[in-house]
């Protein structure tokens, strides 16, 4: 991990035990675009404000929900391109866990690999930690739906819903208010809608979010088509 | 002179109705030196999985012993016991890893999948896997325990008579085969548990 004239970690500790770089990486997590999921009885949605810099973006050049394995996605809140290299290296490790298991590893594997991966940056030589909290949605072994958040620390956490980056704070208070305990995923999908509009700048419409879901029922991980976004959204207005 | 007929012996699985059975001999021999008839070549993985191993017998007891560790690992960090599609997949991993350079041994994998359906599979030294509904054979007297087997088994056996079958199989197989025998230990396994018992095999 970088060259030897960098092979003493970057990140170091403060005199009042920080880690300020881990910080500063929460800062850049903050400041992206809202991410939020909630865990159903029956299944996960994660969903993120996808709202570009211009009309003339391409959207469907830009994909911030992705499928790592059958099971899982990610969804994220910070620096674009260090999530790729996250999703790369989950994608991989998914991978190998089924040639090794001929079973799909479950979620709570992938996400103990993916924390371990960040963590190793913020304790090697000459990388930075990543810019990024990953929301990752998917079953367990016994097919239990899941959502976890993952930190640049690599700190990992499950949570019965959250939201992540610009507006957490808001958007966290709105669930807590609507979450209960055995909703289920239709209504946790409604729910996601509303508490992705509650920040929302400007309109909110079906080409700048994406939604993510993944049912107890078939156990897959689908990102919705704008279509089926469209239909969700008629139904929340 | 093999070296998979170094040390000698015979293993045989078989599927029932809901229940599974594995028997093997318990000799161990160095060539035609016969040094021990308690050698176990059958161990029990969990209470619904058994792994086999015929070949040599330093070979037979290291792979235990790692596939023993690699288990644990899964089971401690999934906390959730390991299936008998996953532990047979990650044993052919295993072997592949060495694809030049082998354990010398012949694996089976019996037990029975969450379903209680019989899961019978066998893999060459370098994990080529081979799933069976009906019955594996290893060892140093495959020959003989594919004849006694194919004419032997039948289907939904039970518990008590796939015993009678898997027991009668194996001795008249060893009986026939100079370094297999002296000795031989069957374990049935049906969802309620593991029935284990050791036979009176002719001590030549």
């Amino acid at each position: 991990m970088g060259d030897s004239a960098y092979s003493f970690s970057l990140t170091t500790f403060s005199r009042t035990g920080k880690l300020l770089q881990i910080e500063y990486a929460l800062n850049a997590v903050a400041n992206g675009r809202t991410s939020l999921g909630i865990c159903a009885k029956d299944g996960v949605v994660i969903a993120t404000d996808k709202k570009l810099a211009s009309a003339l973006v391409d959207v469907d050049s830009v994909n911030k929900v992705e499928a790592v394995n059958k099971s899982c996605g990610f969804v994220y809140s910070g620096v674009g391109p260090d999530y790729r290299v996250l999703v790369r290296k989950a994608r991989k490790s998914a991978q190998s866990y089924f040639r090794m298991y001929r079973e799909d590893q479950p979620v709570s594997q992938l996400v103990k690999q993916t924390a371990s991966v960040m963590q190793e940056y913020t304790q090697s030589g000459g990388v930075r930690p990543f810019g990024v909290s990953l929301l990752v949605a998917g079953c367990d072994g016994d097919g239990t739906p899941r959502l976890y958040q993952v930190d640049p620390s690599g700190a990992y956490f499950g949570w019965k819903a959250t939201a992540i980056g610009k507006n957490y704070v808001n958007a966290k208070n709105f669930l807590e208010k609507r979450y209960q305990e055995d909703m289920e995923l239709e209504d946790a999908i409604h729910t996601a809608l509303l508490t992705l509009r509650e920040g929302f700048e400007g309109e909110m419409n079906a080409n700048n979010i994406e939604l993510g879901v993944v049912r107890k029922s078939d156990g897959e991980f689908r990102l919705l088509t704008p279509e089926q976004v469209q239909d969700y959204l008629d139904e929340a207005n | 002179m093999s070296i998979f007929t170094y040390n000698g012996g015979a293993i045989i699985a078989m599927s029932g109705k809901n229940c599974i059975g594995i028997a093997s001999d318990t000799r161990l021999g160095i060539q035609f030196q016969t040094v021990a008839c308690d050698f176990q070549k059958v161990f029990k993985m969990s209470s619904k999985l058994f792994l086999g191993l015929a070949g040599l017998a330093t070979d037979v007891q290291t792979l235990e012993k790692l596939l023993q560790f690699r288990m644990n690992l899964y089971e401690l960090r999934e906390e959730r016991p390991m299936s008998p599609k996953a532990f047979a997949e990650l044993l052919s991993n295993v072997l592949y890893e060495k694809r030049f350079g082998s354990y010398f041994v012949e694996p089976i994998v019996a037990g029975l999948n969450d379903d209680g359906s019989p899961f019978l599979v066998n893999m060459d030294c370098i994990g080529a896997p081979c799933l069976a509904k009906d019955y594996v054979v290893a060892g140093t007297a495959t020959a003989n325990m594919h004849g006694m087997c194919e004419t032997l088994w039948k289907e939904g056996m039970e518990s008590e008579e796939l015993f009678e079958t898997l027991s009668q199989a194996l001795l008249a197989s060893v009986d026939r085969d100079a370094i297999s025998g002296w000795g031989a230990v069957v374990h049935i396994v049906t969802k309620d548990g593991v029935m284990t018992r050791e036979l009176k095999a002719r001590q030549d």
